[in-house]
């Protein structure tokens, strides 16, 4: 445009370009507001909290306010070879009776013992002691705390509290992993028998890629079956995938818990059929068997679903143009057919895959002890052992990884392709 | 799906192996479903085929697993279906306003961070249900809303939404906005124009979102765990309580009426699709 075509001016005189900006803004404003109620909600009720859990599990302030003089007194506690000076004896003594006198010495000792064994013995000791009024506090507290038991004595147990001085920690974390900080502050692996958490983890995930395998195979050929029906069968077909898709997760748990006991049905064939003897019918709930097969038929419609709204819209023109290039049926398949299924195939495989790794109710009613996935040990400590920051430590783990699947997903599908019946 | 009659044998032995598989599959599909129904009229107490009714024998049946879930002395039903339905409908509700006009919002193409905001909003659906339990349950402890029907609607609203945004939104993806602009062009305010002409051509999204949602709601029982008293026990609470407890064909009896339920949503969730793609002129 040269410099010399006059600015086309609206009716009010403003330049053009300015109006249509302000218009767009006021628009861009009227979209935002629409969503705004709910963005806030969700903000407010959802994403905070799900911060909130992540303070929770590496909260450690607890025990940072309950010896406040302690930690500054140790700051100028130099050789960490030695016992600490006077000082922080002197400060410890005097953070431990303000303890004493509010009744919150117990926590303090327990969450101690947790860091370093022992601790609860020798500080019960100290309390006996503070309540007796057998401390003098005109002469050095060091000698006296350190005549209570050998273990005041051992510099390790000093060292023990000082590492409890930052009010921020991974501990749980590395606990999520089976790790824990060694007292010289090094991350190390906890004894192997005792790597429970590991197992969960693996579990799960094992449980997940094959309830996804196995959905994937059975959900391929019938979403074909029902993509290339006409209309009036599928549609009737289609009841078998959505009826389940819209019943009550704990209707079909207790379907297969009726299924699958001892004398069920499923095991009342085995016998008819004369797959095993009427006196040793195999367990087949409480263990990974049942876990997998209600697992698979839950989800199963989800893999059904995405794959179907895929394969409807491929033309079946193009699998009789590949067998009429001459290709066996087997080659137009798999040259022509699968290979534009693969959208649906990702989109199924991953929303049964995140679905899968969290699930709780399922494998918690039938999957016994060696069934049960990482959201059952979540809940576990939610609700029986109360570490409510441990449980918000494995629940964010968890959360990550399922982020990243769904980054995945998004890229791959994109979020506002999810299709639903 | 008939076979064209030039078709070798292998390959017609390979289709009827398929149909065969694909049998399998829709019986593993919903047979299981209809083992709940006959032994909901167990005359026994055991959950196993008695002989009477593998004979078709009447006196094998009976109604007394219904009448103790509806008159059963003791019995948490009565308070946990009005706990249920009372919940849903409110969640229902709540979602359905909250979605809809977030979903108006997010298919304007004037929305700025359209991507991460529709990602934002539908969090809830992808997130596990334990940590949306763990997150929530904190949000109402702090807010004092633990133990309480209003904190349990506010989450389920959370857990709806997003469901009435997906459905909203594909239904709002086929609009033809110059109808709209059309209704503003003969004098009529954005208020009336939504409720005169956009609402009701977007009706069959917003009625199938808020199916969603009220089954979501009615069917959730993780996040409840966390949040429920005694007073707010809820239908799926129950059903956790007898499943884990001892499985008794009461419960059998509530399972039948919420397959019945669940086939009427069903019904009404396929009409409303079909009138849905019919009103947007997609004919498939």
């Amino acid at each position: 445009m040269s410099s010399e075509t006059k600015q086309i001016l609206t009716t009010d005189g403003i330049p053009l370009e300015v109006s249509l900006k302000k218009a767009e803004k006021k628009n861009k404003i009227k979209a935002f507001l629409l969503v705004a109620p709910l963005l806030l909600f969700l903000v407010i009720t959802y994403i905070f909290p799900i911060g909130d859990m992540f303070m929770r599990s590496v909260d450690d302030k607890m025990i940072t306010n309950m010896l406040p003089k302690t930690f500054k007194a140790m700051e100028k506690w130099e050789n960490l070879e030695e016992l600490p000076p006077e000082e922080v004896y002197r400060s410890f003594y005097e953070d431990y009776k303000l303890l004493a006198e509010n009744q919150q010495h117990g926590k303090l000792g327990q969450r101690l013992n947790k860091e370093k064994n022992g601790f609860n013995t020798i500080t019960k000791k100290l309390f006996r002691q503070i309540k007796r009024k057998k401390i003098d506090e005109s002469v050095s507290i060091k000698e006296q705390i350190n005549k209570l038991h050998k273990r005041w004595r051992n510099v390790e147990y000093w060292l023990a509290i000082k590492r409890t001085a930052p009010p921020y920690t991974m501990a749980k974390y590395l606990k999520g992993m089976d790790m824990y900080f060694a007292a010289d502050g090094s991350i190390t692996q906890v004894e192997e028998d005792r790597r429970i958490h590991r197992i969960l983890w693996l579990r799960t995930l094992e449980i997940a890629f094959f309830v996804t395998l196995f959905s994937f195979f059975m959900g391929y050929p019938i979403a074909h079956l029902l993509a290339t029906l006409p209309m009036k069968y599928s549609n009737l077909l289609m009841i078998c995938v959505l009826l389940p898709f819209w019943t009550s997760l704990l209707v079909r748990t207790a379907s297969w818990m009726i299924l699958l006991q001892q004398q069920g049905l499923v095991n009342d064939f085995f016998v008819m059929i004369g797959l095993v003897g009427d006196d040793n019918r195999p367990e087949m709930m409480y263990n990974k068997v049942g876990t997998y097969v209600a697992m698979t038929q839950i989800l199963l419609p989800f893999m059904v679903l995405p794959l179907y709204s895929v394969m409807k819209t491929i033309s079946p023109s193009l699998m009789r143009a590949g067998k009429s290039l001459g290709g066996t049926p087997f080659v137009a398949f798999w040259k022509v057919y699968f290979p534009l299924t693969i959208p649906g195939i990702g989109a199924g495989c991953l929303l049964v895959f995140i679905l899968a790794i969290g699930y709780y109710i399922t494998p918690a009613l039938v999957g016994g002890a060696s069934g049960t996935l990482i959201s059952n040990q979540i809940a576990f400590h939610m609700k029986t052992t109360l570490d409510w920051s441990f449980a918000s430590a494995m629940g964010l783990m968890l959360l990550t990884g399922v982020l990243v699947i769904y980054w995945i997903y998004n890229k791959l599908v994109g979020v506002d392709n999810i299709k639903l019946g | 799906m008939a076979l064209p009659s030039y078709t070798e044998t292998r390959y017609r032995i390979w289709h009827y192996i398929y149909l065969t598989i694909c049998t399998f599959v829709f019986f593993f599909l919903i047979a299981p479903l209809f083992v709940i129904f006959p032994l909901s009229f167990n005359a026994e107490e055991f959950l196993v085929f008695s002989e009477g009714m593998k004979n078709l024998d009447p006196d094998a049946f009976s109604l007394r697993w219904y009448k103790d879930m509806i008159y059963g002395t003791k019995n948490p039903w009565g308070l946990a279906a009005k706990n249920s339905f009372i919940i849903a409908i409110f969640a229902t509700i709540g979602s359905i306003i909250l979605g809809t006009l977030a979903a108006l919002g997010l298919s304007s193409r004037h929305m700025p961070y359209k991507g991460l905001i529709m990602a934002t909003l539908i969090s809830p659906m992808i997130v596990p249900l334990i940590i949306s339990g763990v997150a929530i349950f904190f949000f109402m402890a702090k807010a004092g809303l633990a133990a309480t029907h209003t904190g349990i609607v506010l989450a389920h609203i959370i857990l709806g939404t997003p469901f009435v945004v997906i459905t909203v939104t594909a239904t709002l993806s086929g609009f033809d906005h110059s109808v709209t602009r059309a209704a503003a062009s003969l004098g009529s305010n954005p208020v009336n124009t939504f409720m005169k002409i956009t609402l009701p051509l977007i009706l069959p999204g917003v009625i199938s979102g808020g199916l969603f949602a009220f089954v979501t709601s009615f069917d959730e029982v993780v996040v409840v765990l966390f949040l429920a008293g005694l007073e707010n026990t809820t239908i799926p609470i129950q059903m956790w309580t007898g499943l884990r407890e001892q499985l008794s064909p009461t419960i059998l009896a509530v399972a039948t009426c919420l397959i019945l339920l669940s086939t009427l949503i069903l019904i009404s969730a396929e009409l409303l699709r079909r009138r849905s793609e019919r009103l947007r002129g997609i004919n498939r």
